[in-house]
């Protein structure tokens, strides 16, 4: 945690990018109180500003969070083209809800703003991988392929 | 350097990697070697080609020939025929119409997106081979005064393409006196159905730094951030590769041409949140805080970044200036309108044929881009009415189609050009749904800061959810009108003072779909 941090110099315009740093190492994909604490001390600043600013980002959570992260856009370009149908498809196969994780820690299932290839809409993100022009069949691919790559490695 | 008799180039992109780019690149290859062709032609990886929704694309050169939905079956028919009898695969061919690397056509004059597609992105020569850096080169070692470059920029008639349309030079002939100033470009593109700024930072990012340094020049800045969002892998890779070619031969650092000019570049990269492409609220976010917008005025021309004058300009808008300071500002008001000089780079979605990305002049008709830069409306079905501006922007109908599409046109239809995406809706679009997804979006990217925008989201996706699920109240849609007008009156940023933008055009053009659901 430490050679993550001293990367930058301290000062607090770096915060957000050392947010995005630890949380990448932690395998469950969240930010833990010890890493919240580390960059509070290391920039001088209360722990309370360091979690007010990582609460209001969409993209930090202070949870942990499966393994892969679904980020499935739900925006209008998206929407006009059976979104919504996706999301309660994978909502139901995954079993789980917006925001919440599959029971096994491998899915954590998260509706997403425009993620600007609306050329292929509808569209989600697994991970840093997009996934575009998607039907029931292909979504449920997807997630099986990534469950499949889990598995394996 | 060997010069090859023909040139592949593939589009390698967000969309192209998962449509297998990689796959068809590698099998491209193969069949070249085996074809003994891999001396003869070259294959070159670009930026995105001009259109999006189509797969795999190529572009061959020298005919200029465009493919489309490439797979890696395909590949040996496009070398066996093409490239080696010279005879095009017509069954992948596209009707797209290939922009000359030389530049501009009647047709699609290409301004911003000049490179796009045509050169490697990732390699600073091919960027240099078609002029970038030269306007920033001839600025510095012709003396041209700073006050000159920005005047320039004030006759161009340049308008900032983020969606406000602020005329460009007269924001930065505000820019306070100051030891320290900042150029900051806003690549937060989150607006729905927007991606052309993605395409500018895959495609062109030189030409980006090269609207920055001009910036920088102009308004006595010596440090520019880029803020891209986090979600834009791809974008942050190619633009920080770019700053550290241009770095290392000295184009950024200091003393820049042996001159007194110092200017660098950082990338810094977003976390999520909508908010953050107002420009206050980034320039929050850039010092290390929550995207909460702040009171203006100060605008950040004066209190800015770090309480130091600040300009703050969109991708597309800095992707302007180089061509304008090179070319002067007769040249650039030849294009578009009197008021809405140039052209505007649109994202046209939805219920067309090609969706895509088109670069047009400003003042173009909304039934031209539809029909000739679209492909007219997709299964033949009937023009319903557009979204035009993404979620912060305006329902549009028929009356529309023959509208000038530039900032002053759509103005007296109450719509806004915005960002400049263009959702297409054809007969059989809901208007309520969408406007209820609409809704949706406002409330999850309320920042929550001031009241008036915190609760009124709330309240506004409350009335319209019931709305759609048939078991709208009597007064809704004046309810909905209400809460948004007090918004647009009291909320303190232009994501509070939006909503009444969408709500108000739904009202008026297609009323009679609300009523049917209030029982």
């Amino acid at each position: 945690m430490k050679t993550l941090l001293e990367k930058y110099p301290r000062s607090r315009e770096h915060l957000l990018d050392m947010l995005h740093d630890l949380q990448d190492a932690e395998p469950r994909n969240y930010l833990t109180r010890d890493a919240l604490r580390a960059v509070a001390e290391y920039l001088s600043v209360p722990l309370s500003s360091v979690v007010s600013t990582a609460t209001f980002y969409s993209m930090y959570s202070l949870k942990p969070r499966g393994r892969h992260i679904i980020r499935i856009c739900e925006s209008p370009p998206c929407q006009l083209v059976g979104a919504e149908t996706l999301i309660d498809l994978l909502a139901e196969h995954l079993a789980v809800g917006i925001g919440e994780t599959t029971a096994d820690g491998v899915f954590t299932l998260e509706t997403s703003s425009c993620l600007g290839v609306c050329g292929v809409a509808p569209a989600m993100m697994v991970d840093d991988e997009l996934y575009g022009n998607l039907t029931e069949t292909r979504v449920v691919e997807v997630i099986e392929e990534t469950r499949r790559r889990n598995a394996a490695g | 350097m060997r010069l090859a008799r023909g040139h592949v180039l593939i589009g390698v992109n967000d969309e192209t990697l998962l449509a297998g780019v990689r796959d068809v690149e590698a099998a491209l290859r193969r069949a070249l070697e085996d074809g003994g062709l891999a001396e003869e032609i070259e294959i070159v990886e670009t930026g995105d080609l001009g259109g999006t929704g189509l797969g795999v694309m190529l572009r061959v050169y020298p005919d200029g020939v465009m493919y489309g939905r490439v797979g890696v079956d395909d590949v040996v028919e496009i070398v066996s025929e093409h490239l080696l009898k010279g005879r095009p695969v017509e069954r992948l061919r596209l009707p797209i119409r290939p922009a000359t690397p030389t530049g501009l056509t009647q047709k699609q004059p290409r301004i911003v997106l000049e490179n796009c597609g045509v050169i490697d992105p990732e390699d600073l020569e091919e960027a240099v081979a078609v002029g970038a850096y030269e306007a920033i080169a001839q600025v510095i070692e012709r003396g041209v005064l700073p006050a000159a470059v920005i005047d320039v920029v004030k006759r161009s008639g340049l308008r900032g393409r983020g969606g406000a349309g602020f005329p460009t030079g007269l924001k930065w002939s505000f820019t306070a006196p100051g030891e320290q100033k900042y150029v900051v470009c806003n690549a937060d593109e989150g607006e729905p159905g927007t991606f052309k700024d993605r395409l500018i930072l895959e495609g062109d990012p030189h030409r980006l730094i090269e609207g920055m340094m001009l910036a920088g020049y102009a308004v006595g800045a010596s440090k520019g951030y880029v803020y891209i969002r986090g979600e834009y892998h791809l974008s942050i890779r190619r633009m920080q590769k770019a700053i550290d070619a241009v770095r290392e031969v000295g184009l950024l650092g200091d003393a820049i041409f042996g001159s007194s000019f110092s200017f660098d570049i950082e990338v810094k990269k977003g976390a999520g949140a909508y908010i953050c492409g107002e420009e206050t609220s980034l320039i929050e976010s850039l010092e290390g805080k929550r995207g909460y917008p702040r009171l203006k005025p100060p605008y950040p021309g004066a209190v800015g970044l770090w309480s130091k004058p600040t300009v703050v300009n969109n991708v597309e808008t800095l992707a302007n200036i180089p061509p304008i300071v090179r070319h002067g500002a007769e040249w650039f008001r030849s294009y578009g309108t009197e008021s809405c000089p140039g052209t505007k780079v649109f994202t046209i979605l939805g219920h067309v044929v090609h969706p895509g990305l088109i670069e047009v002049e400003m003042g173009t008709k909304l039934r031209t881009i539809i029909d000739e830069y679209g492909g007219g409306m997709s299964a033949g079905k009937a023009f319903k009415g557009a979204l035009i501006g993404g979620a912060a922007g305006a329902f549009v109908c028929v009356d529309c189609l023959d509208k000038p599409m530039d900032f002053d046109g759509l103005k007296e239809l109450t719509a806004v050009l915005g960002s400049g995406a263009i959702l297409v809706l054809d007969a059989d679009a809901s208007i309520v749904e969408l406007l209820d997804g609409i809704l949706a979006f406002f409330k999850h990217e309320s920042c929550g800061q001031c009241a008036p925008c915190r609760a009124g989201t709330l309240a506004l996706k409350t009335i319209s959810g019931r709305i759609r699920a048939g078991r709208g109240r009597d007064g809704d849609l004046d309810r909905l009108l209400q809460i948004a007008r007090t918004m647009q009156a009291t909320s303190l940023c232009p994501l509070g003072q939006s909503t009444i933008l969408p709500i108000k055009s739904a009202l008026e053009h297609f009323r009679e779909e609300f009523e049917s659901r209030i029982g």
